[in-house]
């Protein structure tokens, strides 16, 4: 076989590679490893790159194969957001608060992944907190898109979206409180789930929003995307949040024909501020499934214009009170030489948070704040309701719900930066679901302009098995989320 | 000018739980700095609470014991603020739907009237670590401050309650009440000296028939004696301050045991903004019935119904039986003594007067008593066996709580043996006679009625022939025998 793009694979190809002997996890960690070497000065998709504990966990795979009672995934190289604690390895959150913190234990999602083999190729970079929609707000710089690398990736999972799409990783893991696994996953054209609030444990991932926070894959192809969530999903009695629900195996029902399937296709998600282009490959899609049986039902959310402003009360509260932590007395940054207790504080938090994390800070206190809670936060979870309701109504009559994942494709670096409304509005499509808990994904659909478009497939609570069928049957038939950007050489579309 | 003083209580107990209110680290007392505090105590980045049963059931059966609602849904809510000793930056607590709801007390008042205080809610919380300021703690020549966090994540229950105490004495006997309530339920070790039990105390005064007086707030009281001095030093303050024209204005302040003043921490104006809300870590937790009801059948025996026990059982009074049964280990140790002495009414005695008072003196609780149950009724028995003196056994009882020994080794040890032999004791009383001339001839001449009174002068002389020793009711019976075979 032809080594030199081996990065073409898609995880499921790895495991069947692996499985018949066709290469070693060894070979294949040191091949993605030197890729990123080679290719991530571009992309900046990387904060942390783990090439030596990498490689001892391939070789451990490699040899746990060999005595043949390896789970399946075991020696598949992933790489993990940096928002996952990692034990022994610097966990920043793309942030300079904890550009210094090694935590001593491991998130749940990384521990189920050491459990199963995964090979770590290191850790992705993310907008600071995950607070932005272009990763732009990382500590570490900006990730560039590498369909175009004059444009954001999107965020805040920009890192794991664009270690993905160039081929730096065949997968990863990423977290997703209002858009933050689809909206990178659309900008980058590939597939991203975020799954039903409480089905993937959040125990060490670092808290934005508690209450929108959940982690997910994300991969090439909706099969991928399965077999990482397989490993992510499951009851964590550290986790009073998670749900105590049997896992089925998510890749079980992939191959289900759709016909009969009912596709809601709310009309308030086709509004003036989408991007023509973006709104017909959506179209185009939606004719596509209906080709395979599925049958289109229009549908109304109608408190869906609540979402955004519910979401930037809700989650900026809840992410003024998660950041107190954060206060340099017990670990991650401390300002030099404070004065005293107070000098400590305002200059530890003053310097070791960026702009927008202290924009939220702001905005969440000035939420809760006494006199101003029954205006915002109050309020805020009264929409939350509502809007929850309207998913509720609607599933009584479709299976799924479908539209566009992000407003428009890819824009360049700065566009949004001035106005943070602006940038806000990029999660107009994902954000609701985040505040009703339901599973979501983005599966590329097309492309505007040579930049990839997404299609957002919104499942019931813990129907990820139906989401995933739907997203696998149409990626059957069409090839979007097989197509590279521009010079990242793949061998061309199988 | 008349005043009436109106006094609320909140009241933070820690729940004797083996594990925090969240997370898996132990809650043992004294252990070096910072070596009972996970992760999660830590406030590490990531980390997740996840609560602790027996914090809620001990928090239940409080709420059983004080015949309050238990809330059927419980929420945590996030308190902000912040403190070194806070990891998080904000306390998880509850706010609106607190786990026990309206409840009431009854206390015993030193005149024997009873009293009805009402407890507004309880609710579950976690305590704070501690800051060690020292001096030893410099660099680069600032001063610094250690943080203990092994206390963090304590389950605390607080309990609030309604202003329904108007003197120092109501507030000391509900305080006592409900330290009795926890001990007895075994919820809390009530161990005041080690922060397990901590009073925050709200005073305001106003004249009769006024509306209530603005309230000021003394925090951390952790002895009741505290409390009396604090509440006697506070409403004094407040009073002094409207008759010379002044008004009270909302603050917390602080007392000093140590030097009996008080003083302002904060200012109404100064308090924080907690930006209360839900907390998205942890779901509303949700009881049933059964639950409940099977709490209630396993509660122990609580102060008032061994209260009762102790007037039917010991045949005590109702003050005394409060003062024994009102605290579980007093309770234990009365029952423990009394048994082992086989008198009861003398052990009461005992524990009420010379021991009490011994230990209060000392600030110790009953738990850290120096002599022990069994030892007190080891010489409470020698009393009724004739063996020592009422009188000698204050010097016994000096001897155990020097931690001389038991009883009759004490006793071995002075010499205090009680001279009962009546041969001896006659030959006293005779020589006493003998040499008191003109004492005998004062009885001879006297009227009846005041002869009695006369003998405690040939008492005290055989007394201190003997050197204390002889037994004073075989003295009496002797010298009234002798005396009138002389008339």
């Amino acid at each position: 076989m032809n080594n030199s793009i081996m990065h073409n694979k898609t995880i499921a190809d790895i495991i069947a590679g692996l499985d018949a002997g066709e290469f070693t996890s060894v070979e294949i960690t040191q091949h993605y490893l030197k890729r990123i070497q080679q290719l991530d000065s571009t992309y900046n998709s990387y904060i942390t790159i783990n090439e030596a504990s990498a490689l001892a966990q391939a070789e451990a795979a490699d040899k746990r194969r060999a005595e043949g009672n390896a789970p399946a995934f075991c020696g598949v190289p992933i790489a993990h957001k940096d928002i996952f604690c990692t034990n022994g390895v610097r966990t920043s959150c793309g942030s300079k608060m904890l550009d210094n913190f090694v935590p001593p234990y491991d998130a749940t999602v990384v521990e189920n992944f050491a459990r199963a083999g995964a090979v770590i190729l290191g850790k992705t970079n993310m907008d600071e907190f995950a607070m932005g929609s272009s990763n732009e707000t990382s500590f570490y710089g900006p990730v560039k898109n590498p369909w175009d690398t004059n444009t954001v990736p999107g965020g805040s999972s920009g890192g794991s979206a664009t270690a993905v799409a160039a081929h730096l990783a065949p997968g990863a893991t990423a977290t997703d409180t209002g858009g933050s696994i689809r909206q990178p996953a659309a900008l980058c054209g590939i597939t991203g789930l975020k799954p039903t609030y409480g089905r993937v444990s959040r125990w060490g991932m670092i808290a934005f929003a508690s209450s929108l926070d959940q982690g997910g894959p994300m991969a090439h192809t909706a099969e991928d995307c399965a077999l990482m969530l397989n490993i992510m999903a499951g009851f964590d009695p550290k986790d009073s949040t998670s749900i105590d629900r049997d896992v089925p195996d998510y890749t079980e029902n992939l191959n289900q024909s759709l016909e009969g399937l009912k596709v809601g296709v709310p009309k308030e998600y086709f509004d003036e501020g989408l991007n023509p282009g973006t709104e017909k490959a959506v179209r185009d899609a939606l004719a596509e499934l209906e080709k395979q049986g599925a049958t289109l039902v229009s549908i109304s959310l109608p408190h869906s214009k609540l979402a955004v402003p519910a979401y930037y009360v809700i989650a900026p509260a809840e992410a003024s009170a998660n950041l107190s932590r954060f206060d340099g007395s017990r670990y991650g940054y401390r300002c030099e030489d404070p004065k005293d207790l107070r000098d400590m504080y305002m200059r530890t938090r003053g310097e070791g948070f960026g702009d927008e994390v202290k924009r939220r800070i702001l905005v969440g206190a000035y939420c809760l704040s006494a006199g101003y809670y029954d205006a915002y936060y109050r309020k805020a979870q009264q929409a939350r309701r509502l809007i929850k309701q309207d998913f509720v109504d609607a599933f009584e009559t479709v299976d799924v719900i479908m539209g566009p994942t992000a407003p428009s494709p890819a824009f360049e670096f700065g566009a949004k930066g001035k106005d943070p409304v602006a940038m806000y509005l990029e999660d107009i499509y994902t954000i609701a679901t985040n505040l009703a808990g339901l599973p979501g994904m983005s599966v590329p659909c097309g492309f505007v302009d040579n930049k990839p478009v997404g299609l957002q497939i919104i499942g019931n609570y813990f129907d990820e098995s139906q989401m995933l069928n739907v997203a696998h049957q149409f990626q059957q038939t069409t090839d979007w989320h097989k197509q590279a950007p521009e010079g990242i050489e793949i061998g061309g579309a199988e | 000018m008349e005043w009436e003083t109106v006094i609320g209580l909140e009241v933070h107990a820690q729940l004797a739980t083996k594990s925090k209110i969240f997370s898996g680290a132990s809650t043992t007392f004294g252990a070096e700095p910072n070596t009972q505090a996970c992760a999660i105590d830590l406030g590490m980045p990531g980390t997740l609470p996840v609560p602790n049963e027996q914090a809620f059931r001990y928090a239940i059966m409080f709420g059983l014991a004080i015949d309050a609602e238990i809330a059927k849904t419980s929420v945590f809510d996030r308190k902000n603020y912040f403190y070194p000793d806070l990891p998080k930056g904000y306390q998880t607590t509850q706010l609106d739907k607190p786990i026990v709801g309206p409840g009431h007390v009854e206390i015993e008042l030193a005149d024997g009237s009873k009293k009805s205080i009402r407890i507004h809610h309880a609710h579950l919380e976690e305590d704070a670590g501690k800051s060690l300021h020292e001096a030893s703690f410099e660099i680069n020549g600032h001063g610094m401050s250690g943080i203990d966090l092994n206390r963090a994540g304590t389950p605390l229950v607080e309990i609030v309650s309604e202003p329904d105490m108007s003197n120092s004495e109501e507030a000391v006997a509900f305080a006592k009440k409900l330290h009795g309530i926890v001990t007895s339920l075994g919820i809390c070790d009530g161990e005041m000296s080690q922060g397990s039990m901590r009073f925050d105390v709200n005073i305001s005064v106003r004249r009769p028939g006024e509306e209530l007086g603005t309230r000021t707030e003394t925090k951390n009281l952790n002895s009741f004696r505290f409390m009396e001095d604090a509440i006697a030093l506070e409403v004094e303050r407040q009073i002094d301050l409207i008759e010379d024209g002044g008004r009270v204005i909302q603050e917390t302040r602080l007392y000093n045991g140590d030097t009996k003043q008080a003083r302002s921490m904060r200012s109404k104006e100064e308090a924080n903004d907690y930006r209360y809300f839900p907390c998205p870590d942890l779901l509303p937790v949700v009881f049933d019935d059964d639950y409940i009801e099977s709490i209630r059948k396993d509660l122990p025996e609580l102060p008032d119904t061994r209260h009762d026990r102790f007037v039917e059982q010991y045949g005590l009074s109702s003050y005394d039986a409060n003062i024994l049964s009102g605290d579980a280990s007093m309770a234990q140790y009365f029952e423990t003594a009394a048994k082992a002495s086989g008198d009861t009414k003398l052990t009461a005695n005992w524990m009420i007067g010379e021991l009490s008072a011994r230990l209060n003196a000392a600030d110790l609780s009953i738990k850290h008593s120096p002599l022990s149950a069994e030892q007190l009724a080891g010489m409470i028995a020698r009393i009724t066996d004739g063996t020592i003196s009422s009188k000698m056994a204050k010097q016994v009882f000096d001897g155990l709580w020097n931690g001389d020994g038991d009883a009759d080794s004490i006793i071995e040890a002075k010499g205090l043996k009680q001279v009962s032999d009546s041969g001896a004791i006659e030959a006293l009383v005779d020589e006493v006679i003998a040499n008191s001339d003109k004492q005998v001839d004062n009885f001879r001449n006297a009227d009846e009625s005041k002869r009695p009174k006369m003998l405690g002068y040939f008492v005290g002389q055989i007394m201190k022939a003997s050197k204390g020793q002889a037994n004073p009711q075989q003295v009496n019976e002797i010298l009234l025998k002798k005396l009138n075979d002389l008339l």
